[in-house]
């Protein structure tokens, strides 16, 4: 049966006003086969295999962008987690950091913005190489300009490493003061239960249950259901529920096709749909507005919680309904700088730290890309990353930290970090949190999956 | 039912402030392509046009990036929106 005009003209309406679009295409590629003990040989190998997938990658989404009349907004790589291609390389900082000058410089051959996957797994413990790894992000980030790196510090399996989260706060620290406006920080995040396959930056990477390519695809931003929300100003909330699932079920159904197309093309396995929505600062591509669309004031005030909380449940099962490949983290980000309606709230005193914690218990991304003063001590930070993991490992699902200090900034200065990054007002934070508890360092033990009330 | 050939079908949608010989100027682009012209929905609404065209471009002469750079020509000359899309993101979406 051919289409209706109506059916036309939704999706029509929906690319025209609402930036419906296919968020992210991803291609992850592994490494593994490229490592060598000389270090120019390895870094050869793996240029020559990024650039060319990356050629093909923007070609081929370019094509299928045409073909379907949908835009394809970023095109990106996520590589082998770089802490374990460095194992049979001497263990030196410089060594990680000219992998990560080689990675972005493939990237930038390639035309690709993002490359994710300077990281390490360190939930239980850190090899020599992962130590290498991590002392070199701060020159590694700050000298490279696509490369994204992420470090998976906790999991409900292992507890949550505290040696590793004690030394990122310091990390973070250094990363900050070595970029304009700790501008490095917004491509470094840190995790619990990080999943392999997640096609958005600044966390992406190819995960070692991953085979040698596997391309994977974000949907479209939030603009086109907080379109059908604002549409929806009255109806009663298990009604609002259903036309949001509704929704999410065709934009899924839309990355599923273009993402079937082009792995088919580039002969690559299909990997995952992510069906997290991410907003940009774009006029009305914004997850703070979704829920202020549902009927809170703004975002960060009481009711938030709670109207977060079905947004989400309602995206995934819109979602899961429509593809039988949904991963990655599949949540719903809010991320301050990137969304024009969180950076209100934070204005307007609306949303504070606290607030947005409990925000992040209830949607999958965690604190991502705000802003705190460059002189937040580095136990601050840590504190910060271990109460955001504990969340995240407690209740079984991922969560992060994409924590920015900025050098100079005091509460309320606005920061900007640059292109898709956007600008962040600098969040208060207090000065002193847990010193001593930070320095005891060892492992929160892995909790309890039992006895769950 | 089935047609033995297979097909290729975009779908093309207009609209804009009506006037004369939006229809004949599309149809003259798509001939010039060699596009068949499946079935075509028009409509208007308060002096508005709204169209849709299902076309196959199995055996059209040009690749459909041109197709769209010519259509988007049109669309600039007579002051329409053009959108011109497979099919098939149609079907994905709407049909369970």
């Amino acid at each position: 049966m051919r289409v209706s005009v109506e059916e036309v003209f939704e999706t029509v309406r929906m690319t025209l006003n609402h930036h419906f679009d296919i968020r992210t295409v991803t291609l992850g590629i592994n490494l593994k086969d490229c490592i060598d003990r000389n270090i120019n040989r390895f870094n050869e190998r793996i240029q020559k295999r990024i650039i060319a997938k990356g050629i093909q990658l923007n070609k081929l989404a370019e094509t299928t962008e045409h073909k379907y009349g949908i835009p394809i907004t970023n095109r990106r790589i996520s590589v082998t987690p770089v802490s374990l291609l460095l194992e049979p390389l001497p263990s030196k900082a410089e060594t990680a950091v000219k992998i990560a000058k080689a990675l972005d410089k493939a990237a930038r051959n390639a035309r690709i913005d993002f490359l994710g996957g300077f990281g390490a797994l360190v939930q239980k413990g850190m090899t020599a190489a992962d130590k290498n790894l991590i002392s070199a992000i701060p020159q590694a980030l700050s000298k490279t300009k696509r490369v994204c790196g992420f470090l998976n510090l906790a999991s409900t399996q292992a507890g949550i490493n505290m040696n590793a989260v004690e030394r990122t706060g310091h990390i973070i620290k250094k990363l900050s003061a070595g970029t304009k406006d700790g501008a490095g920080c917004a491509k470094l995040t840190v995790f619990a239960n990080v999943p392999e396959d997640n096609p958005f930056m600044a966390g992406a990477h190819h995960g070692t249950g991953e085979p040698d390519f596997s391309l994977n695809i974000g949907i479209s931003g939030p603009g086109v259901v907080r379109s059908v929300v604002a549409q929806n100003p009255k109806c009663e909330l298990t009604q609002l529920s259903e036309v949001i699932k509704r929704t999410v079920f065709k934009i899924t159904r839309a990355g599923e096709l273009i993402g079937r197309e082009i792995a088919e093309l580039m002969k690559v396995d299909f990997g995952i749909v992510d069906i997290s929505l991410a907003p940009t600062t774009s006029a009305g591509d914004s997850v703070a507005e979704i829920v202020e669309a549902m009927g809170v004031t703004q975002i960060g005030r009481p009711g938030s919680t709670a109207a977060l909380s079905m947004l989400v449940d309602a995206v995934k099962k819109g979602g899961s309904m429509a593809s039988g490949n949904v991963g990655g983290l599949s949540g719903t980000f809010i991320p301050i700088s990137e969304d024009a309606g969180m950076i209100r709230a934070v204005k307007a005193k609306a949303l504070n730290i606290e607030k947005l914690e409990a925000l992040t218990s209830v949607c999958s991304v965690g604190l991502d890309m705000f802003a705190v003063p460059g002189d937040t001590p580095a136990e601050v930070i840590s504190a910060i990353i271990a109460d955001e993991l504990s969340i995240g490992v407690i209740n079984n699902k991922t969560t992060g930290v994409r924590i920015i200090p900025v050098p100079g900034a005091k509460v309320g200065d606005i920061a900007h970090f640059g292109g898709l990054l956007g600008s962040a007002p600098v969040m208060e934070v207090p000065k002193i949190a847990s010193p001593k508890f930070i320095a005891r360092k060892g492992r929160i033990p892995a909790p309890l999956t039992a006895l769950r009330n | 039912m089935s047609k033995s050939k297979k097909q290729q079908i975009c779908i093309m949608t207009v609209t804009g402030a009506d006037r004369v010989g939006i229809i004949a100027r599309l149809a003259t682009a798509m001939a010039e392509a060699n596009i068949n012209i499946v079935d075509v929905n028009q409509n208007i609404m308060e002096d508005f046009f709204v169209m849709t065209m299902a076309v196959d471009i199995t055996r059209a002469s040009i690749d459909t990036e041109k197709i769209k750079k010519r259509l988007d020509r049109i669309a600039k000359e007579m002051s329409l929106k053009i959108t011109f899309q497979d099919e098939n993101i149609f079907k994905a979406m709407h049909r369970v």
